[in-house]
């Protein structure tokens, strides 16, 4: 690791991204600390899920650099993991829980090579963790949306990663997933580990996270949960004092549209 | 002799629409899962013009015209520019795929008959033949074409065979496979790829307007009976050869059939069956299960109706020792529930012949000492939802009683668990929330003499 940011897990400057020219996200800087959970926190359409898909490389940036572990993503993806929201999958495709949990192999796996005993063991090793090994054979049409979830994460932990970035992993989830996922998010930072975890339910934020993002567009604030989680910066994230870049992004987009 | 050359031809052809059928129903599997078979189909159509194109040339620069491999090199060129244009329709403009799709297949398409005429028009075009390439004809089929075909069947094979895992990632679920650094865009080119190479080699056999058939009714077929992907490919591709060669012998067999209907209905044939009989999800295995439900739904609800017959006539089956209940009149049963005499009496033969009930529809029916045990199960587990609905919800009476009716059924061990917790303290029957009908105890003249 020669670069000096390679123990800051993202270091993000000056990003801004846009869809069909209207911004989703505007100048947003963020260093995240090593070892920590962050929450990943923000009205609908506040650019999260964006800024996601921005650090793995998915939405080309109109301006600014991310680095990951201090150096581009493409350089460090053996060290990410990614969790999309559930939401996103055909789960009527003909796949088993094992299946499924085993797409986190194919990374290091590479070209053409068809997965081994090894990587069943460590599938099964995931799926253990996140308390679903007894439905290793299930076909994942037949799975509950907790269950789901589970999957899911299961095939992030079988890449053994040191970043996890998770979209919404507590929506629509039942109580006993939500308990197993905080305990795999809490022995992820126990080993060293860093997830950033989309969120929605603000109750629980102080509870789970120990890092808070608060976005909306812009980088409202970013910092430890007891500095950061204060009414003062929900209100600037939530209350409506955005409208003026509302407005002015909406007139850039009809702009776009007709031009 | 003769005998032998038509054999010799036959033999050609059957081994053709093997080769052909086996490698679309692999690749097939992919383009079903990508969702993109409405794409094949257009692609499919766009070769047309190419293929008239390549015909006018070689006419006009006084080539052997009927030089197969170049007509097929013009269908591959315009099937690809029909693929670009949609991707082009879809970017730049506001038309959704749907609408990019109809218009590539139907102008290109029409482009391509346009063509035909002016082929069919020339001294030299009327046998050409080139409308084999529409509906297919195997008769055509020599066996260079079916060498090459076969050689292309291979090399699709090897593909999927070499990249299942990537193709799996890539059509489950393309953003995490793009997260991973797989090159998804190059990927989907591969497939399409795949997918276009086996509809130009296939275009002579089974048309153009029906090889998407080959691509997409076998994998469909193939998905009823597996839950499994590496085992759905080879079964697509098995199906989709089975297609082949029975298309093609009937098509020769059958004379005015052209041989890609033949295919095409060989292989609906298979589909009809695999819909019906799969082991994984066909129609039948379902009215089945459905079936067997009700009837088992029905059994418990009879059941508990009886119990509460009784229990309004103060005649506590739990007080009844371990023999056998009062007799009930079974038309009570009937108003209670609202069903048929039917439904009723098949319930009550089922549970006589599980020896849980005695009697029978037309005059008394009484539970027996397993009857007794399995109502009281029944209803103290129905009690218990309905207490629990009170609880948790505005719900009364009625409503309550329909609530708990309809997922009691569902319950397994691990909600009774949950409900035990709740309500554990409660002993044996709880009161039901809501009234019970009048009671419905048939009075008795025989009852000294049977007990």
């Amino acid at each position: 690791m020669s670069s000096p940011n390679a123990t800051i897990p993202i270091r993000i400057r000056d990003l801004t991204v846009a869809y069909q020219r209207k911004p989703v996200l505007w100048e947003v800087n963020l260093d995240l600390p090593a070892a920590s959970l962050v929450g990943l926190v923000g009205p609908n359409g506040a650019g999260k899920s964006t800024l996601l898909k921005a650090i793995l490389g998915m939405i080309p940036p109109l301006a600014g650099t991310i680095q990951v572990f201090g150096e581009p993503y493409p350089m460090q993806r053996q060290r990410v993991a990614y969790v999309p929201q559930r939401e996103s999958v055909d789960w009527d495709f003909p796949a088993t829980v094992l299946d499924v949990v085993l797409m986190g192999t194919y990374g290091r796996l590479g070209w053409f090579r068809p997965v081994g005993k090894k990587e069943r063991e460590l599938a099964q090793g995931a799926l253990r963790q996140v308390g679903i090994d007894s439905l290793m054979d299930r076909q994942i049409s037949q799975l509950s949306g907790g269950q789901q979830q589970r999957t899911f994460l299961a095939r992030a932990l079988v890449q053994d990663a040191d970043l996890y970035l998770m979209d919404e992993p507590f929506a629509a989830v039942d109580a006993s997933t939500e308990r197993a996922i905080v305990e795999v998010l809490r022995s992820l930072k126990a080993k060293g580990k860093t997830a950033v975890v989309v969120h929605h339910d603000l109750h629980t934020v102080p509870e789970y996270f120990d890092h808070l993002v608060l976005l909306n567009v812009l980088a409202v604030a970013s910092g430890p949960i007891e500095t950061t989680f204060t009414q003062e910066n929900l209100q600037r994230t939530y209350g409506g004092r955005l409208t003026v870049l509302d407005e002015a992004t909406e007139a850039m987009r009809r702009r776009g549209a007709r031009g | 002799m003769g005998a032998w050359t038509l054999d010799y031809n036959l033999r050609v052809v059957l081994m053709g629409t093997f080769f052909l059928g086996a490698a679309c129903g692999m690749i097939g599997v992919f383009l079903l899962l990508r969702k993109r078979a409405l794409i094949g189909d257009a692609i499919s159509h766009a070769t047309l013009p190419g293929v008239c194109i390549a015909y006018l040339l070689f006419n006009a620069w006084g080539w052997q015209e009927k030089s197969l491999l170049g007509l097929l090199l013009g269908a591959a060129l315009s099937g690809v520019i029909g693929a670009i244009c949609i991707v082009l329709l879809r970017q730049w403009t506001r038309l959704k795929e749907d609408a990019a799709l109809g218009i590539v297949l139907s102008v290109f398409f029409g482009i391509g008959t346009a063509l035909l005429r002016i082929i069919q028009s020339l001294p030299s075009g009327k046998a050409a033949g080139l409308e084999g390439f529409i509906f297919g004809k195997t008769a055509l089929m020599v066996s260079e074409d079916a060498m090459l075909i076969g050689i292309f069947a291979v090399a699709t094979c090897a593909v999927v065979v070499l990249l299942q895992k990537e193709f799996r990632l890539l059509c489950f679920d393309t953003v995490y496979a793009g997260s991973q650094g797989w090159p998804t865009t190059f990927l989907d080119l591969v497939l399409m790829a795949c997918v276009v190479s086996v509809v130009i080699v296939g275009l002579q056999a089974v048309g153009m307007i029906l090889v998407i058939a080959l691509l997409i009714i076998p994998a469909a077929a193939a998905r009823l009976w597996t839950f499994h992907l590496s085992r759905m490919i080879w079964l697509s591709g098995g199906l989709g050869a089975v297609s082949g060669i029975v298309g093609a012998a009937a098509s020769t067999w059958i004379h005015p059939l052209p041989s890609g209907a033949a295919i095409v209905l060989t292989a609906l044939t298979i589909f009809l069956f695999s819909l019906i009989w799969g082991s994984a999800g066909g129609i039948w295995w379902r009215v089945r299960w459905a079936f067997v439900e009700r009837k088992a739904t029905d059994v418990e609800h009879v059941l508990r109706g009886l119990y509460e017959l009784l229990e309004a006539g103060n005649a506590d089956p739990a007080a009844m020792g371990t023999t056998r209940s009062l007799d009930v009149d079974p038309l009570a049963l009937v108003q209670m529930r609202h069903w048929s005499h039917r439904r009723i009496s098949r319930a009550v033969r089922l549970l006589r012949t599980e020896g849980s009930l005695v009697g029978d529809t037309k005059d008394r029916i009484a539970l027996t000492a397993k009857g007794i045990r399995l109502a009281k199960e029944s209803v103290r587990r129905h009690r218990l939802l309905e207490l629990y609905f009170q609880k948790q919800s505005e719900l009364t009476g009625e409503a309550i009683d329909r609530g708990a009716d309809l997922i009691e059924h569902d319950v397994d061990d691990q909600v009774m668990a949950l409900l035990e917790q709740e309500f554990g303290s409660i002993v044996g029957i709880p009161e039901s929330v809501h009234p019970l009908p009048s009671d419905g105890i048939k009075p008795d003249t025989h009852r000294g003499a049977t007990l």
